[in-house]
């Protein structure tokens, strides 16, 4: 029997607002513990929370983004439990009225696009985290950082649209784009700030029911999401096949084994007692505020590519690579702005100096002038990447570096002949042998040029003036 | 005539000759103390007395005046709170164990705004735990007695304020009151308490038990006073999400107004049923004279959900309650048990003990009705029923500007006469629920005493943000109905 996965993710992406959702701390990453944190977001007596309208505005963007409806009445609700690093003992989550409903992103497959459905974006707080002294297993204290506590959070969640990890990873990957060139989330898997869980089951291809399904938890890399839907959805077709039946149950993905493991199962799972949060009020967004929020959502990675392409003429993969961050794009546009030519070429450059670009070390200049001077023949396309590496070093202008390193190139073939006449002199064997048919010879004088012209000398024109000479 | 001792002036008398140099802070302060130190033992009003800190504040409240600066209303005037409003530094213990040793590093909006305006802090009352109950019998730290007959109780929750301003050991105190813990313990000790409209008062820094229901709110001598104190805390706070930003009303010229053409309705079910001493209605229906005959008139009414009010109180407020007393598991303050060998009996064993029976019967009922495949036939029937009850006040505020009502049921009942049934006990709320439903305000002042020469309060009721109209009917009942002030301490 042949079998299909059907797989639905969610999406924990920490909004990048600078304080927490419910009071005023600092939500940066890496202060020492228990820094970040006040009365509110540890759950003193008696306080209350106040909900941060730029995490509000982040969330709509997002839903915006997304094709989601936004909803004008949602309400947070407390989901509750006990657990040391929730102070409150509930947390603040949007539940049965969530921000924003019905959505979907466009993922890029090799046999085309598929449209990913969006089923719900709701806002939440994040809990802190326990840190044991010692090994797990013979802990003798467990420590509490409540810095994460009340971190803004939204919760994206699919529908399971998703037949393969394939799918999975690339829908993970335009989210994460989308989130970052909205600039409400840093997108980092590794400081946990986009997480994913994923709702895996299979069936025998052709039905139509869903199967039993499992979550997946603890997947903190692209990679590891979709090694842990390879290994589940190939557990669970292995239960079936061998006579079993797939049972509910919440699993933790072990990225060392490589194998998913039971934690819990769905007789053990809690009773949250979800109920409305009688401290805040239902959060109405009016439309003037939607209104307001659409027309600050940019340009996203798939219209990106496709306008790339269509306006300079550059590859689909070329585009995608320069729409995967939104700095790129916009500093390859920028050069090509200071100097057309070829925009191919000035993609290239772009592509090679990524890291670079995106650090911030290179000026749009730079490449505009590099692009330019090879185009025209000034530079060899060695000399335009020595320029650029010593740009990096030194910082200054690359003109000024070519002009003092004497990195302009001699096109002028009267300048040359001299050169090629005295190669010519110098090597009788070989042109004679070139003479006598070894055509093949002609890089070899092209090479002594270059020596004798100490690298200045435009290979091109080299050539043409040697076959002249020796034809 | 001669001048009352010091402790027996009114809030508003204290705060003027403080203001005029007629008195000094001090004096006041000094004077209460010496009323708290000889009563306290007795009345077990005050959970914590802060003697030091007071005449320290007195002292600088004096040195201010003489420079010309007077911080507000309240400059050098000497004021207690219930222990449920935070206090900076001052143990906060909301009644319980699982708090006893907790001192906030916060003040409560409440806290700042009765300091900011000049008050001075004598100390903490004693309260139900976690302000659940009708008798302050469920307190941690020992029962409070009523000034006027001290073998009773003096209501609850916020017993402790209203036997402290009624036995004169204070000017005047905060209460709470998310069923009736204002106003019914000011009916039973003979002061005049007001709950105002939900959002009115800022909850922030006032330990949580219903959240959608708690709201705090003055007690004290007079109805003046009461007004004068609310003026105090009234007002928007941006970090309490559910206060409202309304401009706060002259409440002070509001209790001296007349109520000639005010239309009082009176509720039919608030009279009917057996429950009712005829006493309290004989006492309420001279409060009902005294306003007809400055003028207004009365009109019967009815609220025709009114009986289904304390079923739908007991299903929302534990429900909130379960979850709000949830951060008490000994991990970051307050009590934790000793010698746990792991993290969930550690949490077990601190709430087992912190907890008293009254606290954890509540929890339980809260968490039953929030689970699970009972949510919807529990708490989400409480809240549609809630509803109905709000919209029957809509209705009558219609028809009538306020509404006049018995507070308790019968006045104060002795110490332990019910505390072995809790249903009882409830009862004694039945009157002043429906208002914390419907979020409206409500005030309860003194109208008469029992045979037996117990207080009993007359409950106004009125539209949303319509405090002055009760302040306005109150100072009319006040006026005509003349009624010791002080509690002759019996007993």
């Amino acid at each position: 029997m042949e079998f299909e996965a059907v797989i639905g993710l969610e999406v924990h992406a920490q909004l990048a607002t600078e304080s927490k959702i419910f009071c005023g701390c600092s939500t940066a990453f890496g202060a020492s513990p228990n820094e970040n944190t006040c009365p509110v977001c540890t759950g003193m007596p008696g306080v209350l929370p106040v909900l941060n309208r730029k995490a509000v505005e982040y969330a709509i963007r997002t839903a915006l983004a997304t094709s989601c409806t936004v909803q004008r009445r949602s309400v947070f609700a407390r989901k509750n439990y006990f657990y040391p690093d929730l102070p409150k003992a509930y947390q603040i989550s949007q539940y049965e009225l969530p921000l924003a409903i019905g959505g979907h992103v466009d993922i890029e497959l090799d046999g085309g696009t598929k449209r990913i459905g969006i089923t719900r974006i709701h806002m939440e707080e994040d809990a802190g985290k326990l840190v044991h002294e010692g090994e797990f297993a013979g802990a003798q204290a467990s420590l509490a950082d409540l810095n994460r506590c009340s971190v803004p959070l939204m919760e994206i969640v699919s529908e399971p649209d998703m037949r393969t990890p394939e799918e999975g990873g690339a829908y993970l990957r335009r989210l994460r784009d989308i989130l970052v060139y909205l600039e409400v989330c840093d997108g980092n898997m590794e400081e946990g700030s986009f997480r994913c869980d994923a709702n895996v089951s299979v069936r025998p291809v052709g039905q139509a029911a869903f199967g039993t399904k499992a979550e997946l938890k603890n997947m903190n890399s692209f990679r590891n999401v979709e090694k842990a839907l390879e290994y589940e959805i190939r557990r669970q077709i292995e239960v079936i096949e061998d006579g079993g039946k797939v049972v509910q149950e919440t699993r933790l993905w072990d990225a060392n084994a490589g194998v998913t493991l039971s934690m819990r199962r769905k007789e053990e799972a809690h009773d949250y007692r979800y109920f409305p949060d009688p401290d805040l009020l239902p959060l109405i967004v009016p439309d003037e505020w939607v209104k307001e929020l659409r027309g600050t959502i940019p340009e996203l990675p798939a219209e990106k590519v496709a306008r790339l392409t269509g306006r300079y003429g550059i590859t689909k993969y070329d585009a995608g690579i320069l729409a995967s961050a939104r700095a790129l794009a916009d500093f390859f546009e920028a050069s090509v702005a200071l100097y057309v030519g070829n925009p191919k070429t000035t993609a290239n450059e772009c592509i090679h100096w990524k890291d670079a670009i995106l650090g911030g070390k290179l000026s749009p200049e730079t490449i505009a002038h590099a692009v330019e001077d090879r185009e025209s023949g000034a530079i060899s396309a060695t000399a335009s990447k020595k320029l650029v590496e010593l740009v990096l070093e030194t910082g200054k202008p690359i003109r000024q570096l070519r002009d003092e390193q004497g990195l302009t190139q001699v096109s002028d073939a009267a300048a040359l002949n001299a050169v090629v006449d005295r190669v010519i002199a110098a090597s009788p064997k070989e042109v004679e042998s070139y003479r006598s048919g070894k055509t093949g010879l002609l890089s070899f004088f092209v090479g002594q040029v270059m020596k004798e012209s100490r690298g200045k000398a435009n290979p091109k024109v080299v050539q043409e003036v040697l076959k002249k000479k020796l034809g | 005539m001669a001048i009352a001792p010091v402790h027996e002036w009114t809030l508003l008398e204290a705060a003027r000759r403080v203001r005029e140099g007629e008195v000094s802070s001090r004096e006041l302060t000094e004077a209460l103390l010496a009323r708290i130190a000889a009563l306290n033992p007795k009345i077990n009003a005050y959970l914590t007395v802060l003697p030091e800190r007071a005449m320290a504040q007195a002292a600088a409240c004096d040195e201010e005046r003489s420079r010309g600066t007077i911080r507000g209303a309240l400059h050098g005037v000497p004021v207690g709170l219930k222990d449920i409003f935070c206090t900076r530094g001052v143990r906060t213990t909301c009644g319980s164990r699982i708090l006893h040793n907790f001192d906030p590093p916060y003040d409560a909006t409440v806290t700042s705004m009765v300091l900011s305006a000049g008050a001075v802090l004598l100390g903490k009352h004693n309260m139900d735990e976690f302000a659940m109950g009708s008798s302050t019998e469920t307190s941690h730290f020992g029962v409070t007695r009523n000034p006027w007959d001290l073998s009773r109780i003096p209501g609850g929750s916020s017993g402790g304020t209203a036997a402290a301003v009624a036995a004169a050991m204070c000017f005047g105190g905060i209460g709470t009151d998310t069923g009736g813990s204002i106003r019914q313990p000011a009916s039973l000790c003979g002061v005049v308490g007001v709950k105002p409209t939900y959002g009115r008062v800022s909850r922030y820094g006032m330990i949580a038990f219903a959240s959608s229901l708690d709201q705090g709110g003055p007690i004290t001598r007079s109805v003046a006073d009461a007004a004068l104190l609310l003026s105090v805390i009234a007002g928007y706070d941006r970090r309490d999400s559910t206060s409202v930003d309304v401009p706060v009303p002259d409440y002070l010229a509001a209790a001296g107004a007349r109520v000639n053409g005010l239309r009082v309705g009176l509720p039919r079910e608030y009279f009917e049923g057996g429950g009712l001493d005829p006493a309290v209605k004989a006492s309420v229906e001279r409060a009902l004279k005294a306003l007809t005959d400055q003028g207004a008139t009365a009109v019967e009414v009815s609220l025709p959900h009114t009986s289904y009010a304390l079923s739908t109180y007991y299903l929302v407020a534990p429900a909130e309650a379960s979850s709000n007393l949830a951060r008490y598991d000994g991990v970051r303050y307050g009590h934790r048990a000793e010698g746990s060998a792991g993290l969930i009996e550690m949490m077990s064993r601190t709430r087992a003990e912190g907890f008293g029976a009254e606290v954890k019967r509540r929890i339980m009922i809260g968490t039953y009705a929030l689970s699970a495949g009972y949510y919807e036939a529990f708490y989400g029937k409480a809240q549609k029923v809630r509803t109905l009850i709000r919209e029957d006040f809509g209705k009558a505020f219609g028809q009538v500007d306020v509404l006049l009502t018995p507070t308790a049921p019968t006045p104060a009942f002795r110490l332990g006469e019910k505390t072995d049934d809790p249903l009882t006990m409830y009862l004694s709320d039945i009157y002043t629920i429906p208002c914390n439903l419907a979020g409206i305000p409500g005030l309860s002042v003194p109208c008469g005493l029992s045979a037996e020469g117990l207080p009993v309060g007359a409950q106004l009721l009125a539209n949303h943000f319509r405090e002055e109209t009760l302040f306005t009917a109150a100072g009319a009942i006040e006026r005509a109905i003349p009624l010791p002030r002080v509690a002759p301490i019996t007993g």
